[in-house]
């Protein structure tokens, strides 16, 4: 997986509350078997008319919007299905990063199994940094996830938390299998105990 | 002593393997469903580091979203391609790498949420995942059961244990008793209402009070279906003698002395007296209505009585999205629900695809005619559910009113496959969500129980099931 460290970019505003996994990539992209190429789909129905044309109000087909690689978004970001196209559409389209008051559960998990920093922070924070990114691209917000900051395009900076260890494996690039593995042993001595406890299972 | 523990906490316990300092667990899944659609890219993970599933015994994989319902299926050819290649990939990886398997031909195939349950392959206190985010279905058991993305799709595979913080503690409880006419999906649809469908984000919800007491098993997982709509990542209920008596004789069930065992430990499960709760939610069942959704989010829910909200009811940015949503759905602010008039009715659903879904729906039925014009079907959750509903002559009630009398699959619910609304067609649907696009593009839906959506099917607009229901039922 790839690094996530410090990251400066464009910022789109998306002010809607729950948009919902649907919205980020419609199901008629889930049948593909492939994890890549999805970013041309991100946002499908609200990005463009049933002819395929771009629709030219929705934030990332204006011109400043194109190079986006954080979206700043309402509350109850990725709600609805576990399905991972949608991190995987919002990975291929080159964001990186998202901030919100809130996120659904599921798909706050696999943002970071794909290399994106999903931030929560209070909704102040998140309407000035809303504010910042409606300046297009001449404004350039940056994220520190080692220092645990965003900053404005005026050096306004906000601190965020996040999970020590999905820190760690964010800024390193860890495969989770791979880690998981390490604890094999563990594995093997809970199915050994459990074929004694509970024999049922 | 050790400290009083929720239910949630017990099974939580009970399949930690390993736990870092900062309390990060490794934790071990009894049960792993796959379907088509979340698990192609978790297998060619394994393939391409040339890993093999872990424990294929307890992996379990059946099609449901792709496949066609209707009748012609039997060819064993499906039109769409891209749907083709997911259901034949399942095919071969089920295959290829051992695991257990429903193919379409076969009469056990359905929704993986329905074949779990009803194969005994849920069990309480267990844990089961999905790649799909419905799998708080399961919950209704006393099992911790959640969906989870692709990349954890290939971890169970590989390590059959996943990697997880413990959520917070949540109750919902029910009081009292149910009206007449009010079922466990209004009861579910409630509790998003009150709680908002970021409500239970970060928490494990456990459902409790009378109301779920005195509900079936099916009721119970349609309730547990809809945690994560209400942001939860599980719902639990509390195994007891519904429970057992549900999973008894079930073909991967324990048997004879197993089972005994295993109830001895089921019995166990409960959450200690003085348990602590981070969040508690409370509704009393006789303040719950027949519901309907208005808007594009589950939480866009009022009882049938109600009329469309304004938007400039709401608050923060949720003024914007309702004006979005009447919008998308063609609503004025004021309008009576009542006076919504329906195109489609849904009748199936890893919600509401049970035996009792169908019974409810043709208990309405009974005698009745859809409305002219109206597109109707139903669709069981699993071929054992169609077979017994046929076999208890709903299937011909169904029929004689107007409705398709589905194979089964998630349909609609998704519209992955052929079934799916049309630019501006409204559905009544039993779904479970009624996001923008949900059931096909710019489609509308209507998030009902089935006896509200027998009723509307019937009347041609969202109507409160209670007039049509006959005297005795009603009293």
């Amino acid at each position: 997986m790839e690094k996530f460290e410090k990251l400066t970019g464009i910022a789109a505003p998306m002010p809607l509350v729950n948009i919902d996994t649907d919205m980020i990539i419609p199901k008629v992209f889930l049948k593909t078997i492939k994890r890549s190429g999805l970013g041309v789909n991100l946002f499908d129905e609200m990005r463009y008319d049933r002819q395929g044309n771009e629709i030219p109000d929705f934030v990332l087909n204006k011109p400043q919007y194109r190079d986006t690689q954080i979206l700043v978004a309402g509350d109850n970001f990725g709600c609805g299905s576990s399905r991972e196209h949608a991190p995987w559409a919002i990975a291929d389209f080159g964001i990186k990063c998202v901030i919100s008051t809130s996120f659904a559960d599921i798909f706050y998990n696999n943002c970071f199994k794909n290399g994106i920093l999903p931030i929560v922070l209070p909704q102040e924070a998140v309407d000035v940094l809303m504010k910042d990114a409606e300046k297009g691209s001449n404004a350039r917000m940056t994220v520190d996830l080692e220092n645990q900051t965003v900053t404005t395009s005026d050096g306004e900076e906000f601190h965020f938390e996040v999970d020590a260890f999905k820190k760690h494996c964010l800024l390193e690039g860890l495969d989770d299998i791979g880690l998981t593995m390490a604890h094999v042993k563990d594995i093997d001595a809970y199915e050994a105990r459990m074929a004694q406890e509970r024999p049922w299972v | 002593m050790t400290a009083p523990k929720t239910l949630y906490d017990k099974i939580w316990d009970a399949h930690v393997t390993h736990e870092q300092e900062d309390g990060t667990c490794l934790l071990y899944i009894d049960r792993h469903l796959v379907h088509e659609v979340t698990s192609p890219q978790a297998f060619e993970g394994l393939r391409m580091a040339g890993r093999k599933v872990r424990a294929p015994e307890k992996t379990i994989a059946v099609p449901d979203h792709n496949v066609p319902t209707t009748l012609d299926r039997v060819s064993g050819v499906i039109a769409n391609e891209e749907s083709r290649i997911q259901v034949d990939a399942l095919d071969k990886n089920a295959k290829e790498f051992g695991v257990n398997y429903y193919p379409v031909s076969d009469i056990r195939q359905g929704i993986v949420h329905i074949v779990g349950p009803e194969q005994g392959w849920t069990l309480p206190g267990m844990t089961v995942v999905c790649g799909d985010s419905h799998t708080a279905t399961h919950g209704a058991f006393g099992a911790l059961a959640h969906g989870i993305g692709t990349s954890e799709v290939e971890h169970v595979l590989a390590t059959q244990t996943l990697i997880q913080k413990k959520s917070k503690n949540m109750k919902v409880e029910i009081t009292g008793k149910l009206k007449p006419g009010v079922t466990p999906k209004d009861v579910t649809l409630a509790i998003i209402g009150a709680t908002g469908t970021a409500g239970g984000t970060g928490y494990v919800i456990e459902y409790c009070g009378q109301v779920i007491r005195d509900m079936s098993m099916e009721g119970r997982m349609t309730v547990c279906n809809m945690a994560i709509e209400g942001g939860a990542r599980a719902g639990l209920i509390a195994p007891d003698e519904t429970t057992f008596e549900y999973v008894k004789g079930r073909p991967h069930a324990p048997k004879g002395a197993q089972f005994e065992a295993a109830l001895n430990w089921w019995k166990t499960l409960y959450t200690d007296e003085g348990a602590h709760f981070d969040k508690v939610v409370t509704l009393r069942g006789e303040d719950i209505e027949p519901v309907v959704t208005w808007g594009t989010s589950p939480e866009d829910v009022l009882p049938i009585s109600s009329v469309v909200p304004d938007p400039e009811s709401f608050k923060g940015g949720k003024v914007e999205a309702a004006k979005r949503a009447l919008d998308y759905m063609g609503l004025k602010a004021g309008q009576k629900l009542t006076d919504i008039q329906i195109d489609t009715v849904f009748i199936g659903s890893c919600t509401n695809g049970r035996i009792e879904d169908l019974r409810a729906a043709a208990e309405i039925l009974k005698g009745k005619k859809i409305k002219d014009g109206m597109r109707a079907m139903v669709v069981p959750g699993s071929g054992l559910v169609r077979a017994q509903a046929e076999e208890e002559g709903l299937a011909d009630i169904f029929k004689e009113a107007g409705f398709e009398w589905r194979l089964a699959g998630c349909s609609m619910c998704l519209a992955m496959n052929p079934d799916q609304l049309s630019e501006g067609e409204r559905c009544a649907s039993t779904s479970n969500r009624n996001f923008e696009g949900r059931q096909g593009y710019k489609g509308r839906t209507h998030l009902v129980s089935p006896a509200m959506a027998a009723a509307a099917a019937v009347t041609g607009h969202l109507t409160d099931v209670r007039e049509l229901m006959s005297e005795t039922e009603n009293a």
